[in-house]
C-alpha cells in the first residue's frame, strides 16, 4: 500500500496554491504535514483524498492512478479542525454512519462501533447528541467515525487546533496509540512542531505551497535541509546569525564571540541557526559558549522560561527549563550549546552539523 | 461579598418604562377600556363586563373570518417555506451571481405594502391587467373581483410573490453558515443529496427556519393592507381576513366595544400560537 503524488500542482485562477509536488507515502506510516496557516496543508490533503482535483499531475494509490476518482470510491476518512458530526444523530449513529452506507450488517456494526467507542472513551455517551458533548468528546466522536471504517487513508487536518489546552494534551497523547496496528496510511496536518515530534513517523515541512523537506521526523528536525525547513520546524523561531569561518575558528559577525568548529568546509561567511532551547541560562553539553544579553522580554510558560534578549544588533530567543524570573533591562549571561548549531551557506542550504 | 444597596438605579429604568408605556401599554389599555364598556360620545362610558367578549366568541361572523384567516396563513406557510428553502438551495454560493440574486430577491420586500396591493390589482384586472387579460385569453374564466376562487388565488399569489423572498434570504443565510467541511464529510461517507439535505442542511437551518415561520405566521395572520387594496375583502366577505373585518367593525360600523374585544382576542391568538410554536421548537432544541 502506498500513496504517491506525481508532479501534483494546484492553481486557482492566477494563484498557485501547491507548486509541483512529488511525495511518496508508505503503508503503516504516520506522515505529518508541518507548516504555518496557508502553507497548503489542507489543499494537499484534499487532493490526496480526492475531494479536490489537482490542476496538473497524478495521484497513485497502490499502483493505480486515482487522479479525479470520486472520494466515495476511495476508501478514505477525514477529521477536521472543526468538530464535524451529524447534528441530530446520536453518537452511536454518528460513528455507525460510514458503515451503514456501505451496508455492513447490524451485528458487525454494533461490535465495531463498540470497539472504537471504547478506544476513544465514548462508551458512556453513545446515546447522546453531539451538542450535549464537550468539544473534546465531539472531536473524539469525529475521530471514531474516521477510525471505524478501516480506511486505507486517514487524513487529520489539525484535529486538535480547536480544543483547549488540557483536552489537546490529553488527546495528543492518545493519538499515536490509535493508529497502532492499523493497515493504513495516516496523514496529519499541524502547525505545531511539538505535535510532529510527539507523533514521530515522517514529517514534511511545507511553506507557501512547497514541500521543503520530507523524511523521518527526527531527521527532518535534526538535519533541516535549509533554513526555511528549520524555521518551520522550530517553535519559538530559530535564532539566525551571520558568522565567519577561518580555519577551525568561527565567530559571529556582529560581536567577537569565537568558538572552535570541526566543520570541514571552505573558509568564508555562513549563517548559523540556533534553536531557542540551545540557548539557556545554565551550561548544557560539553561545548558551551557564553553570551551576554540584555533582557527584552521574559515570560514563564509552564515550567519553562522564555527570555528574549539583545546582543549586538540582534534579538535572540532563549528557552530554559525551570523558572527564571528576569526584569526587562537586566544584564545576564546565557550559554549556547555549540554542538547543536546548524550551519547554512549563503543560499540558506544546510552545510553540515557542527 | 457585600452588595451596596443603591435605589437610584431605578432612575435608569424610567426612560424605557415611559417609552414602553406610551407605545404599548397605554394604547393596549385603551383597547381594554373599550372592550369592557359601552362607549358613548363625550367620554361617557357604561360598564358592560364580558358582554362584548361573549358576543364576539359566539358570533358567526368572527368564526368565519377567523377560519378564513387560518386557512390563508396555513396555505401561504405551506407554499412559502418549502419554496423559499428550494430557491435558497439553488442560489449561487460564490461569484457575481450572489449579489445579483440577493438584490433581486430583496426587491419585493422593499416595495410598500399598499403599492404591492395596487400593483397586483392592476396586474390582475381581467380586462386590462396583464395577468387577468392573459388568463382570459388562454381560455380561463378569471375574474378576481367577482369569483371567490380567483380572489383567493390572486391574494395568495400576491403574498407568495411579496414574502417568499424573506424565507429565501433567511434560509440562504442559514445555508451559508454551514461549514464546507460538513459537505466534505458527507461526501466522504458517500451520502446522497437527499441525505445531505435532511441530515445536515435541515438540522443546521432549524433555528433560522423557526424564525422564518414565526415571522411569516405573524405577518400573514395580521395581513391588512395588501388584500384591502387588492380585493377590499371581497367579493362579498370572501377575502375579509381578521384585520379587515376588525377595521370594518370598528370604523365602518363604529362598534367600538365588540371591535375592542375582538382585537384583544385576536392579539391573544397570535401570542398563544407564537408561544406554543416557539416553546415546542426550543424544547426539541434542548433535547437534541
Amino acid at each position: 500500500m502506498s500513496l504517491e503524488l506525481k508532479n501534483v500542482e494546484k492553481k486557482i485562477g492566477l494563484d498557485t496554491h501547491i507548486y509541483s509536488t512529488n511525495l511518496k507515502l508508505e503503508k503503516n506510516t504516520i506522515n505529518i504535514l508541518l507548516g504555518s496557516t496557508l502553507a497548503g496543508k489542507t489543499t494537499l490533503m484534499q487532493i490526496m483524498a480526492g475531494l479536490d482535483k489537482p490542476t496538473s499531475g497524478e495521484i497513485w494509490f497502490n499502483n493505480e492512478n486515482v487522479t479525479g476518482m470520486k472520494v466515495q470510491k476511495r476508501n478514505v476518512s477525514m477529521v477536521y479542525q472543526q468538530f464535524i458530526n451529524y447534528p441530530n444523530f446520536t453518537v452511536y449513529d454518528n460513528i455507525a454512519s460510514p458503515l451503514k452506507i456501505t451496508g455492513v450488517s447490524s451485528d458487525e456494526t454494533k461490535q465495531r462501533v463498540g470497539k472504537v467507542a471504547e478506544l476513544l472513551k465514548l462508551s458512556g455517551m453513545l446515546n447522546k447528541k453531539p451538542n450535549e458533548l464537550s468539544g473534546g468528546q465531539q472531536q473524539r466522536t469525529a475521530l471514531a467515525r474516521a477510525l471505524v471504517k478501516d480506511s486505507d487513508l486517514i487524513l487529520l487536518d489539525e484535529p486538535l487546533a480547536n480544543l483547549d489546552f488540557k483536552l489537546r494534551e490529553e488527546l495528543r497523547e492518545e493519538l499515536p496509540k490509535l493508529f497502532e496496528n492499523r493497515d493504513c496510511i495516516v496523514v496529519y496536518a499541524t502547525t505545531e512542531p511539538s505535535e510532529a515530534l510527539l507523533l514521530g513517523g515522517n514529517t514534511a515541512t511545507l511553506q507557501e505551497g512547497k514541500i521543503i523537506q520530507y523524511g523521518k521526523t527526527l531527521d527532518t528536525y535534526n538535519k533541516p535541509n535549509s533554513l526555511v525547513s528549520a524555521q518551520v520546524f522550530s517553535d519559538p523561531p530559530m535564532n539566525i546569525a551571520k558568522i565567519k569561518k577561518l580555519g577551525d575558528q568561527c565567530s559571529f559577525l556582529q560581536n567577537d564571540i569565537q568558538w572552535k568548529t570541526k566543520l570541514n568546509i571552505k573558509d568564508g561567511e555562513y549563517k548559523v541557526g540556533i534553536r531557542p532551547h540551545n540557548i539557556t541560562t545554565y551550561k548544557e553539553g560539553n561545548n558551551t559558549l557564553e553570551i551576554k544579553g540584555k533582557v527584552l522580554i521574559s515570560e514563564i510558560s509552564g515550567s519553562e522560561s522564555l527570555i528574549h534578549f539583545t546582543n549586538g544588533n540582534l534579538n535572540w530567543v532563549s528557552l530554559s527549563n525551570g523558572i527564571f524570573q528576569k526584569n526587562v533591562g537586566d544584564e545576564m549571561n546565557l550559554y549556547m550549546n555549540t554542538d547543536e548549531f546548524v550551519y547554512f551557506d549563503q543560499n540558506e542550504r544546510l552545510v553540515s552539523n557542527g | 461579598m457585600n452588595k451596596t444597596v443603591n435605589q437610584k438605579a431605578w432612575f435608569f429604568v424610567i426612560p424605557v418604562f415611559v417609552l414602553v408605556a406610551f407605545n404599548a401599554i397605554i394604547p393596549l389599555m385603551t383597547v381594554v377600556n373599550y372592550a369592557f364598556q359601552e362607549t358613548f360620545g363625550n367620554n361617557v362610558f357604561m360598564w358592560e363586563g364580558t358582554r362584548w367578549f361573549k358576543q364576539i366568541m359566539l358570533s358567526e361572523r368572527f368564526h368565519a373570518s377567523l377560519g378564513r384567516q387560518f386557512l390563508f396563513t396555513f396555505i401561504i406557510l405551506f407554499i412559502q417555506i418549502p419554496l423559499g428553502i428550494a430557491i435558497a438551495l439553488t442560489m449561487p454560493k460564490e461569484g457575481i451571481g450572489v449579489p445579483v440574486c440577493l438584490v433581486l430577491m430583496s426587491m419585493p420586500l422593499l416595495i410598500p405594502w399598499n403599492v404591492v396591493g395596487a400593483m397586483w390589482n392592476i396586474f390582475a384586472l381581467p380586462d386590462i391587467g396583464f395577468l387577468g387579460h392573459s388568463l382570459n385569453a388562454l381560455g380561463f374564466d378569471y375574474n378576481f373581483t367577482q369569483q371567490i376562487g380567483d380572489a383567493w388565488f390572486t391574494t395568495i399569489l400576491m403574498d407568495v410573490w411579496h414574502w417568499t423572498s424573506l424565507v429565501v434570504l433567511l434560509s440562504y443565510a442559514g445555508l451559508r453558515s454551514i461549514q464546507p467541511a460538513y459537505y466534505q464529510a458527507a461526501e466522504i461517507d458517500g451520502a446522497s443529496r437527499w441525505a445531505i439535505f435532511t441530515k445536515i442542511e435541515l438540522p443546521k437551518m432549524k433555528k433560522v427556519l423557526t424564525i422564518a415561520i414565526l415571522l411569516r405566521f405573524m405577518d400573514s395572520f395580521m395581513i391588512y393592507t395588501e388584500p384591502f387594496v387588492l380585493t377590499g375583502g371581497g367579493p362579498g366577505n370572501a377575502t375579509a381576513f381578521l384585520s379587515i373585518d376588525l377595521v370594518k367593525m370598528a370604523l365602518g360600523q363604529f362598534d367600538l366595544g365588540p371591535a375592542a374585544a375582538m382585537s384583544l382576542i385576536y392579539f391573544f391568538i397570535v401570542l398563544l400560537v407564537c408561544w406554543v410554536f416557539y416553546t415546542l421548537m426550543m424544547r426539541n432544541e434542548e433535547k437534541s
